[in-house]
Order: structure tokens, then C-alpha cells, then sequence
């Protein structure tokens, strides 16, 4: 009898066919099978337009399976509903480009959520809030707009606010873009952090999914990793493994990757 | 999906025919309704679920679009109300004086200001001056993904975005139709004193008060909370319900005002009804 695995499953995709945001007539990926076990650190490959952005938007329960099942911690995310919220907040999103609202400022983009979900005194969020902007570093540009302050920092703060309800996954769509290396190491360091358990958290480790199109940013052994390519999504396994180096995808990355240095 | 398909229908080849042109317009329109009434029919319900929802955050939010729709454009309706006040009424004052006429100046004044030109003309420049905003910001909004960002927060968009403005606006338009009608009348009446009419402001108010009875003041309140809620939801569905690039922003703008005066001269219509029935 084999013996139980004690890591739950958190994320679980059966057939899923992942259609666009902007046209659900268009199916850019078929029959994606793809379990992620709590305690798991995944890198999501594939070239710009792949389909990364929309397979993470699928697996958080943003956009529904136009065919198969998608369950986030057990739950069919056809049924999340207001009586899930609870569920639906053990998972956190950050969009490419942040997507914060411009009308506030990052301390209030984070405190969004924390006032909106939680009955906390102003007191104790505005605490909390102070906490994620020192932990991210963005303590100087706490009262800016998103307008006035730049690319990096806005997906800083997507980053906090992402983390302001202490979410058991956290999926990342391509959080290093457009950064410049010195702030990719600071930030592959600090998901690195989260995945172990960081203090800021209780220690508590948390689940990591990461779109990206350089893989080598994430080239450590402790990371599973993935490939789109033409419509399919593959298992690759640890970074340097057999399928890994045999991808076609992944190859095509690389050798651009080498290119642009 | 049926959104997707209204926008490729909508986008398809002109028919060459007037008759299949005029099908396809009668078929949007329906599609619009459709679209609307369902929308309108959400917004109240999450109104009546999540009243209590996130209250701390949702309060301010609330009295922000209440002084939106309606306290930071009073000084815009003093202005309104005093020209109303001369423009209109003082000479429909001095008209009636003329041909001896003043004793029906009570119940000329109150179909006139209170049932017709006061909530309309109200209606109307919140319309312009909020319900073309709130299309523009949501448009915005919508276009640059804010609403994915709130739902993967776990924020219901139409609790967050759209119940406050909706809210803002009727209680706005209400509000804001009160303080037209009192300020176009008292200028009114000072119109007709500037002018000699024989007339004086006690006989001129005795004769509106008298012409008033429960019925206006109840169909006033509902036909200006009807206004607010349907302005915010036409200008809302139009800038949040639909998928939008931010090209689209201007030409969905365009429509949602037009079909936000369209949709109020149609409960103007309904009420005139009920005026005539009671």
C-alpha cells in the first residue's frame, strides 16, 4: 500500500481547455492536467502570449474552464460564490502590471483589502499596512499614487496587497517583467522567503506558482517547473532534469535568453 | 459569452437593406434592455445582501458619491434655479398677470416646476455632469483591469463600485431637485416683484402651497430617486458590465448618455401617467 502524501493537493486542473480574457471564444490552451501540492514552488514557462497570464487567471478561479474541472483547496471554482469567500482568500493574485487602482495610494491599495474583509480597528491595519510597506520596502512611497512612482514598486505593492490576507497560495503572474536584475534577485530572494516561511508570516510556508518567459532568474532545484507551447501545458520537472532540457519551449527560451545577454 | 456575441453583432457588416438595418438596431436596443434591466436587477440585489458589508470602508465611500451627485454641485443648481426663476417662471407670472390669469398661478407653477421641469432638468445636468464621469471612470477602470484586481481580492465590483453611486445619485438627484424647485420659485417670485406684476409674494406662495397636495410630494421623491438610480445604472452598466479597451471608453460615453436621457424622459412618461390616473 503506498503511503499517503501529507501534502494536500491546493490546485488541481483536470481537461481544462483555457480560453483569453478579452475572447472566450479563443482557446489558447487544451486539456491542461496539473496538480500543485501545498508547500510546491512552480515556474510557469511559455514565449509572451502562450497563455500564461490566462491559465493563472483560470487557476484562481478569475476566469471559468470552458471545458474540464478546476478545483483551488478542493473547491469546483464553477461554484465559488459569496459563501466561499473564505476559500476564495487562501489564494492571492498579482496581475503583471500590478494592477492597482489609481485613484489610491499604495498604503491604501494594501489596506483594500484588510478594511473590506476584515473588521479590524483603523488602528490595526493601519499597523498591518505599515508592516507589508516596510517588508517590501516601499515605506518611502507609502502616500504616492501608482501614477507617481515606478513599474517596480507598483508591482511591490500588487505584491503586499497580494499578501495583506495572508493567502495559503500565491500565484504570481510574470512578477519579475521589465525589473531591473538587481531588483528580479531581491524579489526571486524574497518569494524564496515566502516558500520557506517567513517571520513576517508565522514561519508559515506558503505555495508559489510564477508565470515567467526567463527561466533563469529561477534556476534553483527546490522549484517544479512548466512549459507552454502550442496549445499544451507539459510537467518539466526540477530545473536541468531530463523532459526539462528536452523542451522545446524551454530551449526556445534559453536560447533567447542567451541572446539578449 | 452572449456579451462577446453582442459585440461581434454589433460590429458586423452593415445589411443592406433599411428593413435588416432597422431589425439589427431594434435588436440591440433589446439587447440593451435586457442587459440593463439585469444589471439593475444585481445592483439591488446586492444592495439588499450586502448593506452591511464592509462597513467601515463602504460609509465614506457612500457619502463621497452622495457629495459627488449632489452638495459639490449646488452652487451649479443656485445658479440653475435662479435663472429658471427668471427665465421661465417670472414670465409665466408676468403672462398670467397680464390677461388676468394670477388665480391659476398655484397649479400652473406646480405641474410646471414641481412635477415636470425641476426633476427633468435635474435629472438631466447630473447626467452630464456625474453620469458622463462615472462611465468615463469605470470605462477607465474596466479597461485597465481593475475590476479582475478586485475580484481576485475577493471585492464584489458591483458592492464596491457601483452600489455607492448608485445610492449617491438618487439620494443626489432627490436632494438637488428639492433645492431647484425652492430656489426657482423664490427667484420667481422675486422676478415678478423686480417686474411690477400685481402680486405679492404671500398670495403668490399661498397659491403654490394650496395647489400642492401628498400625492406631489410622494411622486416626487419616488420620480427623483427613480432618476438617480437609473442614471447611475445605465452609466455604470455602460462602463463596467462590458468588456472595454480604452478606445472604447469615448464611444460608450457617448451612448450611455444618450440612453440615460432616453430612459428618464421614459419614466417621466410613466409618471405623467400616474399624475393623470390619480
Amino acid at each position: 500500500m503506498s503511503e499517503p502524501d501529507i501534502h494536500p493537493v491546493v490546485l488541481e486542473m483536470r481537461g481544462v481547455r483555457v480560453t483569453a480574457l478579452r475572447d472566450p471564444s479563443l482557446a489558447l490552451l487544451e486539456n491542461v492536467n496539473w496538480s500543485v501540492r501545498a508547500g510546491e514552488f512552480w515556474v510557469v514557462a511559455g514565449a509572451p502570449r502562450a497563455g500564461k497570464s490566462d491559465l493563472l487567471l483560470h487557476a484562481a478561479g478569475l476566469l471559468l474552464p470552458a471545458r474540464g474541472d478546476c478545483r483551488l483547496f478542493g473547491c469546483d471554482t464553477r461554484e465559488f460564490d459569496e459563501t466561499q469567500i473564505r476559500e476564495r482568500l487562501r489564494v492571492g493574485f498579482t496581475f503583471a502590471d500590478g494592477k492597482l487602482f489609481n485613484q489610491l495610494t499604495l498604503a491604501e491599495n494594501i489596506a483594500l483589502p484588510l478594511r473590506y474583509h476584515r473588521r479590524h480597528a483603523e488602528a490595526e491595519t493601519a499597523r498591518a499596512v505599515a508592516g507589508l510597506l516596510e517588508l517590501l520596502e516601499l515605506a518611502p512611497f507609502a502616500s504616492l499614487t501608482p501614477g507617481n512612482v515606478a513599474a517596480v514598486w507598483r508591482q511591490r505593492a500588487a505584491l503586499a496587497r497580494a499578501l495583506a490576507l495572508s493567502p495559503e497560495l500565491l500565484l504570481l503572474d510574470h512578477p519579475i517583467g521589465g525589473m531591473t536584475v538587481r531588483h528580479r534577485r531581491w524579489l526571486v530572494d524574497f518569494l524564496d522567503q515566502l516558500w520557506r516561511g517567513h517571520d513576517f508570516f508565522g514561519g508559515r510556508p506558503l505555495t508559489l506558482v510564477a508565470t515567467t518567459d526567463d527561466l533563469h532568474p529561477w534556476q534553483q532545484p527546490h522549484r517544479k517547473f512548466a512549459a507552454l507551447h502550442e496549445g499544451t501545458f507539459s510537467e518539466l520537472g526540477a530545473w536541468g532534469g531530463e523532459e526539462f532540457v528536452r523542451h522545446r519551449a524551454v530551449r526556445e527560451l534559453l536560447a533567447e535568453a542567451e541572446e539578449e545577454r | 459569452m452572449e456579451l462577446a456575441n453582442l459585440q461581434r453583432f454589433r460590429h458586423a457588416p452593415l445589411p443592406r437593406s433599411y428593413t435588416d438595418y432597422l431589425g439589427r438596431q431594434i435588436f440591440l436596443l433589446l439587447l440593451t434592455i435586457q442587459g440593463v434591466a439585469a444589471f439593475a436587477l444585481i445592483t439591488l440585489g446586492v444592495i439588499l445582501k450586502k448593506s452591511g458589508v464592509a462597513h467601515d470602508l463602504m460609509q465614506p465611500r457612500i457619502r463621497q458619491e452622495i457629495n459627488r451627485a449632489g452638495a459639490s454641485l449646488l452652487p451649479m443648481f443656485m445658479f440653475v434655479a435662479l435663472a429658471l426663476g427668471f427665465l421661465v417662471i417670472g414670465q409665466t407670472v408676468a403672462a398670467l398677470a397680464k390677461v388676468g390669469a394670477t388665480g391659476y398661478l398655484g397649479s400652473t407653477m406646480v405641474i410646471v416646476v414641481v412635477r415636470e421641469l425641476g426633476p427633468l432638468l435635474t435629472a438631466m445636468l447630473v447626467l452630464a455632469r456625474v453620469g458622463t464621469a462615472n462611465v468615463i471612470e469605470l470605462g477607465t477602470a474596466r479597461a485597465l483591469g481593475e475590476v479582475e484586481a478586485l475580484e481576485a481580492l475577493g471585492i464584489d465590483p458591483v458592492h464596491y463600485l457601483i452600489l455607492p453611486r448608485v445610492l449617491g445619485m438618487a439620494l443626489g438627484v432627490f436632494g438637488l431637485t428639492i433645492y431647484l424647485i425652492l430656489g426657482a420659485l423664490a427667484s420667481g417670485c422675486l422676478c415678478a416683484f423686480l417686474a411690477n406684476v400685481p402680486l405679492t409674494p404671500g398670495d403668490y406662495f399661498r397659491q403654490i402651497a394650496e395647489a400642492l397636495n401628498w400625492l406631489d410630494f410622494a411622486l416626487l421623491a419616488l420620480k427623483t430617486m427613480a432618476f438617480g438610480f437609473v442614471i447611475a445604472i445605465v452609466t455604470c452598466y455602460h462602463g463596467l458590465a462590458q468588456p472595454l479597451r480604452l478606445e472604447d471608453v469615448s464611444r460608450v460615453t457617448v451612448r450611455a448618455v444618450t440612453q440615460g436621457i432616453l430612459a428618464c424622459l421614459l419614466i417621466d412618461a410613466v409618471f405623467i401617467v400616474l399624475y393623470l390616473v390619480t
